[in-house]
């Protein structure tokens, strides 16, 4: 008996202080005798470029390098990424960002990494000797007509452009393709291509339309295609804004996805991109049903667990954690280069949804427990709210003498006696102007008539 | 002058039945052009007719007497004359002869106005308007012309009394449009902001071929009642408008339209200091007092919004969110809102807390009942009217011939409701 009384009793506590006590163990804080391969990379503390960087592969692993170099401003972080990027771009033949990074380090790294003139000409030399022979070959399978041969030469073409930087030739290259694609499986290959160099452009709209492209040929997509599409597919919504939609293509992902998309996006991104916009756009059943109860989704989420804890956090009511945990991740989110202009909007939106979600069930709400759960003043949480109720997202009225939220249900019958009236009255105007309008018309007309007799 | 002795004999012979006025009127439109010519020395003729049995010719010796210019001597004669005339005449004859009897009004008008007295213009010119009126549904030239002498001799609520009525019937559209400037303005002066936007709303909205100067100002003083009635203006205007006026009324009244917008803003400052950057603009406009009284009203629309989010709420919140200078002075405008019946509230002055309450009306009373019920009667006489209106219309030969023409647009089935013989 005793301990039936006691549990309610600690339930309701646990209510009421919705996260004055401390806040579970993150995962986070674990010492520094954690292998360095089971702490998650976007998290709470500082970014750690190398394991960053090792997620990627290819021209984003640049340029998103370069993008945390800008926005930093930490310049020990700073120069550790564009060190990295140099020695990226040693390894590959785009010089024209080559040139870029050494003009940002502008020599704070020593000598070593200063302009490399002879490399850079020697690569130039070389892409212009190859860009020479794909030409001759292009031209000499198009004299023959085979078709195949042709479109492994565009595609050729494709790849030089895009290590060379040249987004826009390589795009238009790849695109040649089409008309030389004879199976479904060269079809899904010059999408993907595509895609790729949309998505580096920044040009969603195409990445859109080849991902519908793609999926109208189901027989040859496997699974980690599939994978990769629906990710492009979401990070195309989430450029466009639309939460909703991105965050149930990022649900969609399967685990087959591992690490074959680096070259795009990792599978942290995935967790950490449809998890936030699955928190600021779904209602709860939506967020029980696709998020927490989804076993695949789970296994991304793992990679990122404070996101995963925000989440659950979110859902068990315990505000003032999942908020803490929002913040912490702020300043490593602001460092990506697909959410990094989304983060302020999404976290209006998952707070707001927090705001509302605290004060439905309730018929009165004490505002100060309410700044309390929430970590922030009376007053400022009264603008929040008034913002809201103005919004007529929040039904309630607040009484600012005792500052006690009151639900505010409408009467009604006072409302539905209150448009009648008012519909009488417009009904009444309206007509009346309507008929001294025809009248008017009519006169117009004979007057007309009159003079052409 | 014999030919004028001749025909007052006529005058005094045939006035007395039906068929006889119109012999007389004959009579009389072929003598007018004699009339007119001896204008001036017709004047001692007058005695000799009675205008309540001979009003027709009593009507076209008046009309000639006055046909030349207004001079201060003349006019406060005639002024005499007319005024008994208008108040004795007979509505049959004088509705024989329109144009001659609005002439002769008109005339009035200005020989009052040259007096600068036009308070004695007003009761005449209203019997004028009853009796020329064939209904009260019409509306007649002298109607503006009322509606001025009422507004410059500033008694209102008899011009009130005439724009009660619903006007359906109308002869020409700029008797309208003036008639529904003259009464917007009225009704601003009695403060009846919502007749006042239906009239405007029906000069701007009204059938026109060109814009004209007085849509123009009807619609600058529609702005600004709008935003002192509804707290906001509708940025287009409705689709049956005319095309005209559509497309040209917002660029002719651009200052007022920057009005609206930074009345939407809420922000107060900045209304008051657009307002005094273009003081004299207004000024010029004769709509200064108007816009002084949009400026008051940003005010309430601000506290109305307050009662949808709060219960209760200090009055230093509420002088701070509505930009008042102080507790006080958001003390005088709550009181004053809840005199004038705008918002529901009680002050608390010991706390300095105003609790606002919901409307406590319950349409429960009998009166409400009652209330509703003649509204339902009301719109079911409209609404018959309505469809009298439309089986009339129906049955226009007119409409027919044209709706006829159109016919072979359309397909054999659609449009069966015109007969065979129109089809052209």
């Amino acid at each position: 008996m005793d301990g039936e009384d006691d549990a309610p009793k600690s339930l309701m506590e646990e209510m009421y202080a919705n996260g004055i006590e401390g806040v579970d163990d993150a995962p986070s804080s674990s010492t520094s005798t954690t292998i360095r391969k089971n702490r998650p990379i976007i998290s709470g503390e500082q970014l750690d470029i190398e394991a960053y960087a090792a997620l990627y592969s290819g021209r984003t692993k640049i340029m998103r390098l370069i993008f945390l170099a800008d926005h930093c401003d930490n310049s020990g972080m700073q120069l550790e990424a564009l060190r990295m990027a140099y020695d990226e771009l040693k390894k590959g033949e785009n010089t024209q960002l080559f040139r870029e990074v050494v003009q940002k380090i502008d020599g704070r790294l020593g000598p070593n990494y200063s302009t490399d003139a002879t490399w850079c000409a020697m690569v130039d030399r070389k892409a212009d000797q190859r860009k020479d022979k794909l030409e001759s070959e292009l031209n000499a399978y198009r004299t023959n007509l085979i078709k195949e041969s042709i479109r492994m030469g565009y595609n050729d073409f494709g790849d030089f452009y895009y290590a060379h930087g040249a987004l826009g030739d390589a795009f238009k290259s790849y695109v040649r393709t089409r008309d030389y694609c004879t199976t479904s499986k060269h079809i899904i290959q010059m999408c993907l291509s595509a895609i790729l160099v949309s998505i580096e452009m920044g040009q969603f709209a195409h990445v859109t339309s080849y991902v519908s492209k793609a999926e109208q040929t189901p027989e040859a997509l496997d699974p980690p295609s599939i994978a990769k599409l629906r990710c492009a597919a979401g990070l195309a919504h989430l450029e466009a804004k639309k939460y909703k939609l991105a965050a149930r293509k990022f649900l969609e992902v399967g685990p087959e996805l591992g690490n074959s998309y680096s070259e795009v996006i990792a599978p942290q991104d995935v967790a950490t991109y449809g998890g936030l916009c699955a928190l600021a756009s779904f209602d709860r059943t939506e967020l029980k049903n696709k998020v927490i109860d989804n076993i695949n989704f789970r296994n991304f989420l793992e990679l990122v667990p404070e996101v995963r804890e925000l989440i659950n956090d979110f859902y068990s009511s315990h505000y003032a954690s999942c908020l803490e945990y929002l913040g912490n991740l702020k300043s490593n989110l602001m460092l990506d280069i697909h959410i990094h202009d989304h983060v302020e909007t999404l976290y209006d939106q998952i707070r707001s949804k927090a705001l509302i979600q605290y004060t439905h069930p309730f018929v009165s709400v004490d505002m100060r427990m309410m700044a309390d759960a929430f970590k922030t003043s009376v007053a400022g949480l009264e603008k929040e709210l008034e913002s809201l109720i103005t919004d007529n997202q929040i039904q309630a009225r607040i009484d600012s003498h005792n500052k006690i939220l009151y639900a505010r249900h409408a009467d009604q019958r006072n409302a539905t006696f209150q448009r009648v009236l008012q519909t009488g009255n417009e009904f009444d105007w309206d007509v009346r102007a309507m008929l001294l309008r025809a009248n008017l018309l009519k006169h117009e007309y004979n007057l007309r008539a009159s003079r052409k007799i | 002058m014999n030919s004028v002795e001749g025909l007052l004999t006529q005058i005094r012979g045939l006035s007395s039945t039906a068929s006889d006025v119109l012999s007389l009127q004959n009579v009389l439109k072929q003598a007018d052009e004699s009339l007119h010519a001896k204008s001036t020395r017709l004047l001692p003729f007058l005695d000799q007719l009675d205008p309540s049995k001979h009003s027709l010719g009593y009507l076209y010796f008046l009309e000639a007497c006055t046909a030349g210019p207004v001079t201060t001597e003349s006019a406060s004669s005639f002024v005499l004359i007319i005024a008994r005339f208008i108040s004795s005449c007979v509505a049959e004859q004088i509705r024989l002869a329109p144009d001659k009897f609005i002439s002769v009004c008109k005339r009035f008008k200005d020989q009052v106005l040259l007096l600068e007295e036009p308070l004695r213009g007003v009761a005449p010119m209203l019997t004028a308007v009853r009796k020329l009126q064939s209904s009260t549904e019409h509306l007649t030239t002298l109607h503006p012309e009322f509606l001025l002498l009422c507004l410059l001799a500033k008694c209102y609520k008899t011009g009130l009394s005439i724009l009660e009525e619903d006007i359906f019937e109308v002869d020409q559209p700029r008797d309208l449009y003036l008639y529904c400037y003259y009464g917007g303005m009225i009704c601003i002066g009695q403060k009846c902001f919502r007749k006042a936007l239906e009239l405007l709303h029906n000069v701007v909205t009204a059938p026109m071929s060109t814009i004209n100067a007085i849509a123009v100002e009807a619609y600058k003083k529609y702005i600004l009642v709008s935003l002192i009635h509804h707290g906001q203006l509708s940025t287009s205007l409705p689709k049956y408008a005319s095309g005209v006026a559509q497309r040209n009324l917002k660029s002719l009244c651009l200052s007022y339209m920057e009005l609206a917008n930074s009345y939407n803003n809420g922000k107060i400052a900045d209304l008051e200091t657009y307002v005094q950057a273009n003081m004299e603009k207004f000024g010029s406009d004769n709509n200064l007092g108007l816009v002084k009284q949009v400026v008051s009203s940003i005010y309430k629309r601000n506290i109305q919004r307050l009662t949808q989010t709060y219960l209760t709420l200090s009055l230093q919140d509420i002088a701070n969110t509505v930009q008042l200078n102080s507790p006080k002075e958001a003390e005088m405008h709550v009181l004053q809102m809840i005199q004038d019946g705008e918002i529901y509230a009680t002050i608390n002055q010991k706390d300095g807390m105003v609790r606002f309450v919901e409307d406590p009306e319950l349409y429960k009373t009998c009166e409400m009942i009652e209330h509703i019920d003649l509204s339902i009667q009301r719109l079911m006489t409209l609404s018959n009217k309505l469809t009298v209106m439309d089986e009339l219309i129906s049955c226009d030969p007119l409409y027919l011939g044209k709706a006829g023409r159109e016919r072979q647009r359309f397909d054999f089935d659609d449009f069966d409701s015109v007969p065979q013989r129109f089809n052209i």
